[in-house]
């Protein structure tokens, strides 16, 4: 298992992670620039629902049979994670649809 | 030979992307319905690249039923509350949302933690001082620290949206409290200084699980302490910045487990959320600092001291009688008093008479950035009547009345003079209106304790009391007409 949960086992891995990272950042503050305020809430929905990414490493933490605390942690780490995933996309969908129908349904 | 698993990796390049153009088209009208389902599609192929990836291992998936439960049981509370809840308790399902998704990383920070120190050939070998168990103790205790007070203040952000909470078995409604003397912040700088001590000291002595548990503690009572002295107008800013945290907690979990996605999804996730936090900071012409640290208004507030005699519906509904444009500005109060749907008949009845009839909304006005133009449009507002401050400012001058319900700080004059708590915010050019009709509890000060010009002009009239009360008697007075 050790292969898929793959702590860094070079530098160079860590060091490459870490300019994704950097990068990623950048990226994240060049994303939104200007946002019309209708969808603020929305997009901070939706970005809260994608944060839920979590689920991954939760899936990687879960994938072991002891059923010590460790995989007790992982599995509730797993529902709180698929609350956010699942929840968080809904309840974006939900809003926009609200808005998006009110503008069809207009006068 | 080519490996499967690592070609599997890139699945996570498509999910990533997935990620980068959902959260980009989110933040355009037309396309964010798309946005939406490509985080959604990124997700579930991040899920399972990860199912597979799992199963091509050695050994395959051992624990098939921890995760099948977990996914399970997590999708349906996860429908479950996403399809009961009332649009008006949005934000807060949002918040709490946020906390489970931070509580989720700092869970797998912790479980991971666990199973390492506890591991034989991690205790046999000590390989303490190479860089690639460094990372790892590093990243576990700093997703701990970013994860638990992510969960506390997103909870406390919660009730503070609500307002309060029943006490369990009776029904006894108490007002959340906003509590925070000055001296709290060096309790929370010197929280902050101990979680990080103690990540270094995870360095020196990484078998110690009592100092993971200590980083856990104290992050859990800094998320508490951060949000207890915020005020409730401020949630917004508050839950855009856990909103943020949360996303770097994945990305710490994501070097704890060595995972690109998640590192990728979590840092962007993190960035966004931040520029959506300064974003929101502008639109008050706050600082974060100042929101974060100061109680805001506070030791300043003014007593008012003049008065002003209110006037009754019925006056306001002769008023109204013949005018031909009429704008709404709702603020805060229509959220608390719940009344966006009087005001929809209130504007209807206006329209049946001919008026021209349109919404100006301040970009903070209510309790989320876009929480207006989601209540109205819960109450059938069409769309095209919203309009943004900078737009409709111009228009007040054309505008017969204008009603303002549960609103100050957004439409007090004295913010033009750049002076004061409030100076140099932009605001509602409501006072520009022929006749300003103002419902309101009190001419109590606003959020940022300053008294209001507009309450005492000639021009004003004043409706005291409750939004939902005053709307539904002005209506019953416009019926009676």
């Amino acid at each position: 298992m050790s292969d898929v949960i793959g702590l860094f086992m070079t530098l160079e891995g860590f060091i490459l992670s870490l300019t994704v990272f950097a990068l990623a950042i950048f990226l994240g503050f060049e994303l939104i620039s200007k946002v019309p305020a209708t969808l603020h809430t929305p997009l901070m929905s939706g970005a809260n629902a994608i944060s839920g990414i979590s689920i991954v490493g939760a899936l990687l933490a879960a994938n072991y049979v002891e059923g010590n605390t460790a995989t007790i942690l992982a599995f509730l780490a797993i529902i709180l994670a698929t609350i956010n995933v699942v929840g968080g996309f809904m309840v974006t969908n939900n809003m926009l649809q609200m808005i998006r129908g009110k503008k069809r349904g207009g006068k | 030979m080519v490996n499967v698993s690592s070609l599997l990796d890139l699945g996570y390049l498509v999910s990533a992307t997935l990620f980068i153009f959902g959260i980009k088209m989110l933040s355009s009208p037309k396309t964010a319905p798309k946005g939406n389902m490509y985080g959604a599609v990124g997700m579930l192929v991040a899920v399972l690249v990860t199912v597979l990836k799992m199963q091509l291992s050695d050994g395959g998936i051992e624990g098939w039923m921890w995760i099948l439960m977990g996914l399970g049981i997590g999708s349906a509370i996860g429908y479950w509350m996403a399809s009961t809840v009332e649009m008006t308790g949005m934000p807060e399902l949002v918040a709490l949302f946020n906390g489970f998704g931070g509580a989720a990383s700092a869970l797998v920070a912790l479980s991971e933690g666990i199973r390492m120190y506890t591991s034989e050939t991690y205790v046999i070998a000590e390989p303490v001082y190479q860089v690639y168990h460094l990372i790892p103790v590093l990243a576990i205790g700093a997703s701990a620290l970013v994860g638990w007070m992510t969960l506390t203040g997103s909870l406390i952000a919660m009730f503070k949206l609500k307002g309060g909470f029943t006490i369990p078995f009776t029904k006894k409604w108490v007002r959340f409290p906003t509590w925070g003397p000055s001296w709290l912040n060096y309790a929370k700088v010197g929280l902050f200084i101990a979680g990080l001590v103690m990540i270094l000291m995870t360095i020196t002595d990484p078998g110690n699980l009592k100092l993971i548990y200590g980083i856990v503690a104290v992050s859990c009572i800094l998320g508490i302490l951060f949000v207890l002295p915020i005020g409730g107008a401020d949630m917004p800013v508050v839950v855009s910045l856990l909103n943020s945290l949360s996303g770097i907690a994945a990305a710490f979990t994501g070097f704890v487990v060595g995972n690109t996605v998640l590192i990728i999804a979590g840092s962007m996730v993190g960035a966004a959320g931040l520029i959506l936090t300064f974003i929101m900071c502008k639109a008050m012409n706050r600082d974060l600092f100042d929101v974060l640290f100061k109680t805001f208004g506070g030791s300043t507030r003014e007593s008012v001291t003049r008065t002003k005699v209110g006037s009754d519906p019925e006056e306001v509904a002769m008023v109204l009688d013949g005018i031909s444009k009429c704008i709404i500005v709702p603020g805060y109060g229509m959220a608390v008093s719940q009344s966006q749907h009087l005001v929809k008949e209130f504007a209807d009845m206006l329209e049946e008479n001919d008026v021209e009839v349109s919404y100006a909304i301040h970009p903070v006005a209510g309790r989320m950035p876009g929480h207006m133009n989601v209540l109205l449009a819960e109450a059938n507002v069409p769309y095209e009547q919203l309009i943004e401050m900078d737009e409709i400012n111009s228009e007040f001058g054309d505008c017969d009345v204008a009603l303002v319900i549960g609103a100050n700080d957004t439409v007090n004059p004295v913010a033009r003079t750049g002076e004061g708590p409030l100076g140099g915010m932009p605001i509602i050019a409501a006072d520009k209106a022929g006749v300003v009709v103002i419902i309101k509890r009190s001419l109590s000060v606003g959020y940022a304790g300053v008294d209001n010009d507009l309450f005492y002009e000639d021009k004003t009239m004043m409706l005291f009391g409750d939004g939902k009360k005053m709307m539904a008697e002005l209506n019953t007075a416009l019926k009676e007409l």
